[in-house]
């Protein structure tokens, strides 16, 4: 990812957009697609290891860089905010800032961290591809790449909120936040009632992936 | 990068409509916003245009890109579960024109 967020940042082309075919695949899901993009990144490994550009070992690290980061970092940043209303402050201000208070690097260009109150709930989708705070969660559920997530958040939030076990007052607001181009997004949770007593290690294992993306809310006690 | 950033146009707050420009490639603005009203809700910083970047283009200028707020009555006319329900999206400057007078 590079620091202007553009270049193999998204998964896979966008070259559909200008045309008006109907039910043009924007994303390809099926293992026979999967297989063609595996083979092009076998051909791409051979050649540029055939060249001395790079090496399996190289590639191999890459690959652990990417896939370290998890949904600890994420939650950890979610944990502070509620036990340090200053800290909440500055994160909402600029999440890249807040996150590096913590020694934890946002790869992205920008993060937006958004927060739910009594009055709004967030949600995180990308609409046109994958978009999502890796450097903080990790990689993206399958759903979250899935064209009926995508299509369905943006339309008809309540109803996908609600298949997920979330069921929103009718006050409350629901604001979607398609993500799709150099910003990155966070939802910050509301504090779980009856976690007062918690210190911030406690409630970090309340957060979830799930309540980071607006799909959930945190858990009220720790997992067994 | 050598062109000079692209100015700045819009305060928060500001009613915008989104542009169909119809281009083809990598393009960041989805079909079900293009023709719609918003209003500007943060300024998200300079960035390369991504339409220009995907094609290892970097010489700039630097575009402005905006957060801007969509009513989901507005985006889905008829469908909306509430006044209270909002769409946020980063649409960069020049797919955005300045939309006053009410809403159509």
């Amino acid at each position: 990812m590079t620091a202007s967020g553009s270049i193999g940042s998204h998964d896979h082309d966008h070259e559909h957009d200008h045309d008006h075919e109907p039910e043009a695949a924007h994303v390809i899901e099926d293992d026979a697609g999967n297989l063609e993009g595996q083979q092009m990144i076998d051909a791409l490994q051979a050649l540029l290891a055939r060249k001395g550009i790079l090496s399996a070992g190289e590639v191999t690290l890459e690959i652990q860089n990417i896939e370290a980061p998890g949904t600890h970092l994420g939650a950890r940043i979610v944990a502070r905010a509620w036990v340090d209303a200053g800290f909440r402050a500055r994160l909402l201000e600029n999440g890249k800032n807040g996150a590096s208070e913590l020694g934890i690097k946002v790869g992205e260009a920008q993060l937006v961290v958004v927060e739910n109150t009594a009055e709004v709930h967030n949600l995180i989708v990308c609409t046109l591809c994958s978009c999502y705070p890796r450097s903080l969660l990790g990689q993206p559920p399958s759903w979250y790449i899935s064209k009926a997530y995508r299509a369905r958040a943006v339309r008809e939030p309540a109803v996908v909120l609600a298949e997920f076990g979330l069921t929103l007052p009718p006050s409350t607001g629901v604001h979607v936040h398609d993500s799709n181009a150099d910003m990155r997004f966070l939802v910050l949770p509301l504090r779980p009632p009856g976690t007062e007593h918690l210190d911030e290690d406690a409630l970090s294992a309340l957060v979830t992936r799930d309540s980071m993306i607006g799909v959930a809310l945190p858990l009220e006690r720790a997992p067994a | 990068m050598t062109a000079a950033p692209i100015p700045v146009r819009y305060r928060v707050g500001d009613p915008v409509a989104v542009l169909d420009l119809g281009k083809a490639g990598h393009v960041r603005t989805p079909f079900y916003v293009r023709n719609r009203r918003g209003e500007i809700a943060q300024f998200c910083g300079y960035f390369l245009n991504p339409e220009a970047l995907s094609l290892g283009d970097t010489s700039g200028p630097l575009v402005p890109l905006y957060r801007v707020r969509f009513a989901m009555k507005d985006l889905w006319p008829g469908e909306a579960r509430s006044d209270r329900d909002f769409l946020y999206m980063e649409i960069y400057d020049h797919w955005l024109r300045p939309a006053p007078g009410p809403h159509a």
